[in-house]
């Protein structure tokens, strides 16, 4: 029995993929396959065609070798283009003979549109598709000095840095407001295009180009519809594909509207004997110009051809990742969210120049689509997600945040495993650091400023000079206890030399025991320490300059610079009166309002000169500040106890507002929670927290030195059955301790691990007085009780302090010209994208 | 050719916090001007806006000197700007614009770039 012939129409990564598909498969014995290409060139790999201009040859890009095909007995004609196909007598015409066919298959691919434009003949101008347009480019572009291509999208940026690698000043100019319009949304697109400007290549959208003429200075000139003018010696048209159909088209076969050969899932088309693949199909009224699509095809027609009745081409994932001038671009599926009722995450990151969006489903279950500019690592999981429509986590945003390990070990910096994140803003690891330092880096600002490590968000700063002193300490380096530049000493240290010398101000402390004039480490650190000793009001003249802004302004700044306020509301206990106040208040001024973790209400979105005003409203109500802005108690949360509940067996509210009233305004290294729970089933969480009391039928339990936050850790069990003179008197041993010797923003679970002995060292100091300092702290924080008063209360009765609310001091009525607001779930919130 | 400018009064010395800044309104846009009354020159003034973040903050940060240069810091991510160039400590590809600024009598004046509404009304 003679063979039947296979001819394969273009040798292009497509095709040629086919035929290794088809030649390892069975229906290979029954056919001699013909395989005509247009170019001189064996199929070479044109997704990474600008490594051409680069060093890499036409070998090196090469998909397969002529002995291959001569290996496989593939009759290749290179060079050999068809003309015409005689679907009658199943023949192909090319301008070398007649063969005839079998089976047909067209892999004929694309070509570049070049927009009609008068000029575009210009022997100055060129397409970037095979290696003899990059051939000309590059023999054009040796008496050049400008090159411009038309196109900002995937194909127009390689042929821009192609441009740049000849030394060429680059420019692209798009037609839309935006680079790469398909694949990414408008901050995608400005992000990039900031990156690839940053790189030397020009920009310019929205330009639509009316004609090409000889130009002045440089050879063309380019003229735009906006009436502006680009001199370019070269120009490189990259506007787009469109499918080679012209064969197809004149032996009569089903054309779409738009060009591309029509075919049916088995990648045949209207001629049952002839098949199209790749760029040059038109499959469900889509043209997929991606490789991987079309090597979707090439596998779908080889299993048809060998009689597979499952063979099915069933459309493909239009994803991309690449990386374009050495930026990372990615996109997936519904990259803008077209899907009805579609919702967006975002995040944005300025600085370094990352952009990432998530497209998920109105459910918030699935990811639809995804944008990433700047940083691919998120890619693969996002696509995992996308294309397997597994269900998204309780918290989507995580996937594209700056990865985080979370819960790591409760231990000491030393314990924390090489793989524990320090820094989860910009994902530096324990071992990352250690590299850092086995490369010599002996200091925290060197270390900061090779790893960036705790230069985002800053939460990390505690816990990366805990590392980076405990890794220099084992490489037998000295760590210098300065607390900076301006105070040889620990902040211990100055503690002490405070309440023995009897310092009131920084400017004594600094004149007889620093040097210089103090910075924002130094002085937010004093101002605490002379808050702990002396309990005069955080907006004493001398203690302004001291205290960060959340401080100065006694509320917390936002990252549009309004504030937040969080009135006190001991133990979560509040009057329906109160409540309706709050509202009022937050109505009034527009604030967006949310229920804390901590049993408060945060009203969020007050300008500075607000703050008085709305604070006048809140004390007339019988409100206290709630040091919510402050390195102080922030709120002892609590269970509703034995007044309600049918377990509760003490009155967990009733202790939970005495000890939240005994402690306010107490500032401390850092914040300090607290919680009680009215019986063992800890519904107050009371062992995630500083200080933590648990109700037992004969008193109470007393926990300490646990938090949650970024290092979670469960508290202690320090004492037990303790009356309630007993419970106040141990926590303020306890508290009181910390705060004269834990170091410059050091929770107490930090504070407590570094203790030279730990939790038994603690419980003989506080609970058997081993240090027989018991009466002096309790002393101690009785006088800070006893001093206590609202800041905020003083500070609306003093014209004076309330001077340092006026946003602009000239103009009263000025609004601050940023903040700008947009509306969500029913709420204002900053319109900054960056959430 | 040197763009016009004037000295604009932009406050009084009562309205100025020792150690601390406090935010104006000039025709060059919203300016911190701080008064460090340890240092000669004592009076600095800087635009009141983040570079990083774009919010108008800057006169609420922290003041103080890095190996002697007067700075202030950043009260939303803590970045220091240098107050007599505006550099930011951290990356000096970033600046902050400064304006030169006296004391007349009690008046704060400050040297800003004259509105351009005004060139062409003059």
């Amino acid at each position: 029995m003679s063979k039947k012939t296979l001819i394969v129409i273009g040798n292009g990564m497509v095709g040629h993929h086919f035929l290794e598909q088809f030649v390892a498969s069975p229906a290979a014995q029954a056919y001699t396959v013909r395989v005509f290409g247009e170019e001189k060139q064996i199929a070479y790999d044109r997704v990474h065609l600008s490594e051409y201009f680069t060093g890499s040859s036409h070998a090196d890009l090469a998909m397969a070798t002529a002995d291959w095909y001569a290996e496989h007995e593939i009759d290749l004609h290179l060079h050999e283009p068809v003309t015409a196909i005689d679907r009658d007598r199943r023949a192909v015409q090319t301008t070398k003979g007649s063969y005839h066919y079998d089976e047909l298959v067209l892999a004929t691919g694309s070509y570049p549109f070049v927009p009609p434009i008068a000029g575009n003949d210009n022997p100055h101008c060129f397409v970037y598709r095979t290696l003899a347009d990059l051939d000309a480019i590059r023999a054009d572009a040796e008496q050049a000095r400008i090159g411009v291509v038309v196109g900002g999208g995937l194909l127009g940026l390689e042929a821009a840095n192609a441009l740049k690698s000849l030394g060429l000043e680059a420019h692209v100019v798009e037609f839309a407001p935006r680079l790469m319009p398909v694949q990414l949304d408008a901050d995608g697109g400005a992000l990039l295009r900031q990156k690839i400007e940053d790189l030397g290549v020009r920009v310019h959208t929205e330009k639509a180009t009316t004609a090409i003429v000889d130009g002045d200075d440089a050879r063309l000139k380019m003229t735009f519809s906006d009436e502006t003018e680009l001199d370019t010696d070269l120009i490189v048209f990259s506007a787009g594909i469109r499918p080679q159909d012209t064969l197809a088209r004149q032996c009569g076969l089903a054309i779409g509207e738009r060009g591309g050969i029509v075919i049916d899932n088995r990648c045949t088309t209207s001629d049952p004997h002839i098949h199209a693949i790749g760029e040059c199909a038109l499959w469900n009224q889509k043209i997929f110009g991606l490789v991987a699509p079309g090597y979707t095809m090439a596998r779908t027609l080889s299993a048809a051809l060998n009689g597979d009745a499952d063979a099915a081409f069933t459309g493909a994932d239009m994803s991309t990742k690449l990386k374009l001038l050495g930026v990372d671009v990615g996109s997936i599926g519904d990259a803008h969210g077209q899907s009805p009722g579609a919702r967006s995450i975002r995040f944005v990151d300025e600085q370094r120049g990352h952009y990432r969006r998530m497209v998920v489903s109105p459910d918030g279950k699935k990811l639809l689509g995804a944008i990433l500019v700047g940083d691919n690592s998120h890619y693969d999981t996002l696509l995992q997600y996308a294309l397997n429509g597994i269900d998204l986590p309780d918290t989507p945003e995580a996937l594209i945040l700056p990865e985080s390990q979370g819960g790591a070990p409760a231990l000491g910096a030393d314990a924390l495993p090489d793989t524990a994140s320090i820094c989860s803003c910009h994902n530096v690891t324990k071992g990352d650091i250690c590299g850092v330092i086995d490369n010599g880096c002996a200091d925290l600002a060197g270390i900061k400023a090779e790893t960036r490590a705790s230069t985002g968000c800053g939460g990390c700063a505690a816990l990366l000079k805990n590392v980076v002193d405990s890794e220099l300490e084992k490489r037998g380096v000295a760590v210098s206890k300065d607390l900076c530049e301006h105070f040889p000493y620990s902040r211990q240290e100055l503690f002490h030399l405070v309440k023995v010398n009897g310092i009131r101000t920084f400017r004594t402390l600094i004149n007889q025991y620093g040097k210089g004039h103090g910075c924002d480490i130094c002085k937010p650190a004093v101002g605490s320490i002379l808050a702990s000793c002396w309990n005069e009001h955080i907006l004493a003249t001398d203690h302004v300059p001291l205290q960060d802004t959340n401080d100065t302004f006694m509320a917390n700044m936002q990252k549009n610079g309004t504030y937040s306020i969080v009135p006190r509301i001991p133990g979560g206990e509040i009057t329906p009166d109160k409540l309706i106040v709050l509202g009022e208040v937050a109505k009034q001024y527009n604030l967006y309002t949310k229920i804390t973790g901590g049993q408060r209400v945060d009203l969020f979105g007050a300008t500075l000169s607000e703050l008085p005003e709305i604070w006048e409203k809140l004390i007339a109500a019988g409100f206290e500040t709630g040091h919510a802005y402050g390195k102080s108690l922030r709120t002892v949360k609590s269970c509703v106890g034995s007044t309600w509940c049918r377990y509760g067996v003490q009155d967990s509210v009733g202790m939970a507002i005495l000890l939240e009233n005994r402690y306010k305004g107490l500032r401390a290294p850092h914040k300090v929670k607290m919680a009680v729970s009215g019986c063992t089933r800890e519904c107050a969480e009371a062992q995630s927290k500083d200080i933590g009391v648990i109700a037992t039928e004969n008193g109470w339990n007393l926990y300490v030195c646990g938090n949650g936050g970024m290092r979670p850790r469960h508290a202690d069990l320090f004492a037990t059955d303790l009356s309630d003179d007993e419970l106040i008197r141990t926590i303020d041993r306890v508290l009181m301790f910390y705060i004269r010797t834990a170091d410059r923003l050091q929770r107490t679970s930090v504070w407590m691990e570094n203790l030279e002995g730990g939790l038994d060292y603690l419980k003989a100091v506080v609970l058997e007085d081993s240090l027989g300092l018991g009466a002096e702290l309790e002393q101690h924080m009785a006088d800070i009780v006893s001093t206590y008063q609202c800041e905020w209360k003083t500070a609306v009765e003093d014209p004076d302090k309330r001077k340092r609310f006026r946003e602009f001091v000239n103009a009263p009525d000025k609004k601050d010209p940023v903040q700008q607001w947009t509306t969500e779930r029913d709420q204002r919130r900053p319109a900054l994208e960056s959430a | 050719m040197k763009a016009r400018t004037t000295w604009e009064a932009v406050c009084t010395v009562e309205d100025l916090v020792p150690d601390s800044g406090i935010a104006v309104w000039t025709e060059a846009g919203p300016v911190a001007v701080f008064y460090l009354p340890h240092r000669l020159p004592a009076l600095f003034a800087i635009q009141h806006t983040d570079p990083f973040t774009g919010a108008n903050v800057l006169a609420r940060g922290i003041t103080g000197d890095l190996n002697g240069e007067p700075v202030v810091a950043s009260p939303l991510y803590k970045q220091h700007f240098s107050l007599r160039t505006g550099v930011c400590l951290e990356d000096d590809a970033v600046r902050a614009r400064i304006y030169p600024v006296l004391l007349d009598g009690h008046q704060i004046r400050l040297e800003v770039p004259v509105a351009q509404r005004e060139i062409l009304a003059a």
